[in-house]
């Protein structure tokens, strides 16, 4: 039966199903108990599972993930909440050199299977450290799966296959999509769900293809039901999982409709979208039309709440390089 | 410049009350620590604290041996792969020369099933584990990672980030509690080894904190062997480390990190009360590192001769030799059998080290990810393509 849910309530939803169907689920992080978390994605969960499923711990980043893979080692399947973007880094050494390499360097004798929720990206009018994208640094580590969720029926079955999943897995929450509603269905069993490493159409078209994750699904959506009253038919990609990226399903739009245009709010310097325009570029040469170009947020530090509007890629930006990419 | 004036950098006097009371080459350090052997040979039979506690070791003479065995045959290990590593044949290697006698009596302290996180140095513990010795070569040779299995062997992979291991020990020992595998003189408990240096990192604060806020069933055992590469111990601290665990809320004891059956006596103490249900302990191993930090460092440029000298009268292995001789428990038959055995050992090791292969060079995409990635196994064989190129070409 569907109903129709926030992206947030979808995530309490999965995560409580987690725990329902494995004794081995541990939630933990900062005021994930009591409060349910700063955003209330582990609403109630402390109350029905206890305080040995949903851990309140001291406030300290690689403590939580530390400890997680402490856990992860001893049987157990931890979910990190880490509690916003810019938080991560004093955790940033134990998820790179350690979560990432405990099953390379044992030669598979070790796992860690785990799961690192990190809410993350702009436009919710918040001060520093609070609206960032760091979602390049854990891509560019080998060992990690990263997901980002852009709607309430992904939300809550990624978040279910990441924690069932042995690999270890950043999970990247839009944090601006987690009062957007959509309709998800809480019985459908997650084994017959999309997988959880494939790239989704989000919208198909046949005249160029927009690439987004996360927070900027919405915005390609909406770019691309724009274009379409200028008679112009766009696809819209839904990457789900940024490392590794679905590259098969990209090259085959993006060889159908000859034009490519990435979308994210982290800085483009070395960011996904570089690494998308090269691999498209290597794979699709004499399919395009144009060069694959770029929307991003711009290289500096994420800037104060009252510009971040300007900050973000929104519907103009992506038009204007869908104009670009046409005008080639 | 005037007397008493301090040059830049130079480190800050000492708090009259708790100052970091590291004395190179003196007898023990102000505060003292708990010994049961002294460096002459003589057994104390036992030494109660100042918070009451009684710490003593009754062993039979087959056991006082075995540990004399034990001793010998990690010192011999040792000097096997420091020769190996001059010869060119090991990458690099952290000798444990010195820190016998903390390794093996906390290693034999452990239980079946306790479980250990060491850091790189810890090849007397892994010894002690029952644990092929040949396994960490694999590391310091280059022909992998490490790559036991930390759960079958209850010793977990050597970590090199300093101080990482401390929290996953951490979460391990909050697991057990979970577990309900505390509470019980057969419960479990969990070993955190790490140096003087690591305690300046955060993430062995966050992991005193944690341990103390769940009260898991931990030991923090720390071999203070005076030395983090070249920095000395008033670099890291202002008062003795042991001291940090009140701070915490949990016992510190600071034992002779020579002597064995402190180090024995005093880890076992710890380890009963983390399983059952009392907490974590942090121990200070007082030693000193007799060889270099890694064979890449060069001691001579930071320390003086004449402290290193001093240590070695402090010698954890001399002293158990005294010690069985004076009480007859061992006689000249006795040390040349262990000496010969410990050698036959490091001649096995030796030649099993120099037969250990290269890995084949496509086996670098193998365990990146439990579930696989299509982009490391079209590099792979992307790899394997180009390589088989070159077949016939003599490449």
């Amino acid at each position: 039966m569907a109903e129709k849910i926030t992206l947030g309530k979808a995530l309490n939803h999965g995560l409580r199903r987690a725990l329902e169907n494995d004794p081995k689920v541990v939630i933990m992080g900062e005021d994930v108990g009591k409060l349910g978390g700063v955003f209330r994605i582990t609403d109630g969960l402390q109350k029905d599972f206890g305080e040995d499923r949903v851990i309140d711990t001291p406030l300290a980043e690689a403590g939580i993930v530390g400890t997680a893979v402490g856990l992860a080692i001893r049987g157990y399947r931890p979910v990190c909440e880490i509690q916003f973007d810019g938080f991560v880094f004093p955790a940033y050494n134990q998820i790179v050199a350690q979560v990432a390499k405990m099953f390379y360097r044992s030669k598979g004798k070790v796992r860690v299977p785990m799961v690192i929720r990190i809410p993350y990206g702009g436009g919710i009018g918040a001060v520093e450290h609070h609206s960032e994208s760091p979602e390049a640094y854990f891509a560019h580590t080998p060992g990690l799966k990263v997901v980002s969720c852009s709607n309430p029926s992904d939300a809550y079955t990624m978040i279910q296959q990441a924690i069932a999943s042995d690999d270890p897995v950043v999970f990247f929450e839009p944090k601006r999509r987690y009062w957007e509603k959509g309709e998800v269905d809480l019985d459908a069993p997650v084994s017959g769900a999309y997988p959880l490493h494939a790239a989704r159409v989000a919208r198909p078209g046949t005249d160029a293809t927009l690439l987004a994750y996360g927070p900027m699904v919405r915005v390609a959506l909406d770019a691309a039901s724009a274009a379409g009253e200028d008679g112009r038919n766009l696809e819209v990609i839904d990457l789900r999982t940024l490392s590794p990226v679905d590259y098969p399903m990209i090259f085959e739009s993006v060889r159908r409709t000859g034009r490519a245009v990435v979308v994210h709010e982290a800085p483009g310097n070395g960011g996904l979208g570089a690494e998308l325009a090269a691999r498209i570029t290597e794979e699709c040469f004499y399919s395009l039309e144009a060069p694959v170009l770029r929307v991003t947020g711009y290289d500096i530090p994420y800037p104060a709440a009252r510009v971040e509007e300007e900050y973000l890629p929104d519907l103009d930006r992506l038009l204007d390089a869908v104009d670009r990419s046409f005008g080639w | 410049m005037a007397k008493g004036e301090r040059k830049a950098g130079a480190v800050p006097p000492a708090p009259a009350d708790g100052a970091v009371d590291r004395i190179p080459g003196g007898d023990a350090p102000a505060g003292g620590f708990v010994q049961l052997l002294t460096p002459d040979g003589e057994h104390l039979g036992s030494v109660t604290t100042a918070d009451g506690t009684t710490y003593s070791v009754d062993f039979t003479v087959e056991e006082y041996q075995g540990l004399y065995r034990d001793l010998v045959t990690v010192r011999r290990l040792d000097a096997e792969a420091t020769a190996l590593q001059r010869q060119g044949e090991l990458g690099i290697w952290a000798s444990l020369l010195g820190q016998e006698a903390a390794q093996v009596g906390s290693g034999r302290a452990l239980r079946p099933q306790d479980m250990a996180f060491p850091t790189y140095r810890e090849h007397g513990v892994l010894y002690c584990r029952g644990i092929d010795p040949i396994m960490p070569f694999g590391l310091f040779r280059g022909v992998d990672q490490g790559g036991w299995d930390a759960n079958e062997h209850k010793f977990n992979g050597y970590t090199i980030v300093i101080g990482s291991q401390t929290l996953h020990a951490t979460g391990y020992a909050m697991g057990v509690t979970m577990d309900g595998k505390t509470g019980s003189p057969d419960g479990e408990a969990v070993i955190a080894y790490f140096g003087d240096g690591a305690t300046s990192q955060g993430e062995v604060n966050e992991s005193f904190v944690w341990s103390g806020v769940f009260n898991a069933p931990i030991v923090f055992f720390c071999q203070n062997n005076q030395y983090a590469i070249s920095e000395p111990l008033e670099r890291q601290t202002r008062i003795p480390l042991y001291r940090r665990a009140a701070g915490y809320g949990f016992p510190g004891v600071r034992i002779d990190g020579n002597d064995v059956l402190a180090s024995y006596a005093v880890t076992r103490q710890a380890l009963d009360n983390a399983r059952n249900g009392q907490g974590p302990t942090l121990i200070e191993a007082y030693t000193y590192r007799m060889g270099a930090h890694t064979s890449s460092d060069d001691p001579t440029r930071y320390r003086i001769a004449s402290e290193v000298e001093s240590w070695k009268a402090k010698d954890p292995i001399a002293r158990v030799k005294a010690f069985l001789t004076k009480q007859k428990m061992a006689d000249a038959d006795f040390f040349a059998e262990v000496d010969e055995s410990a050698r036959k050992l490091a001649l096995d090791l030796r030649e099993r080290v120099l037969a250990m292969p290269d890995p084949q060079p496509v086996t670098m995409f193998d365990h990146v990810y439990p579930n696989g990635s299509p982009e490391i196994e079209a590099q792979r064989t992307a790899f394997a393509e180009y390589h088989a190129s070159f077949e016939g070409s003599g490449h």
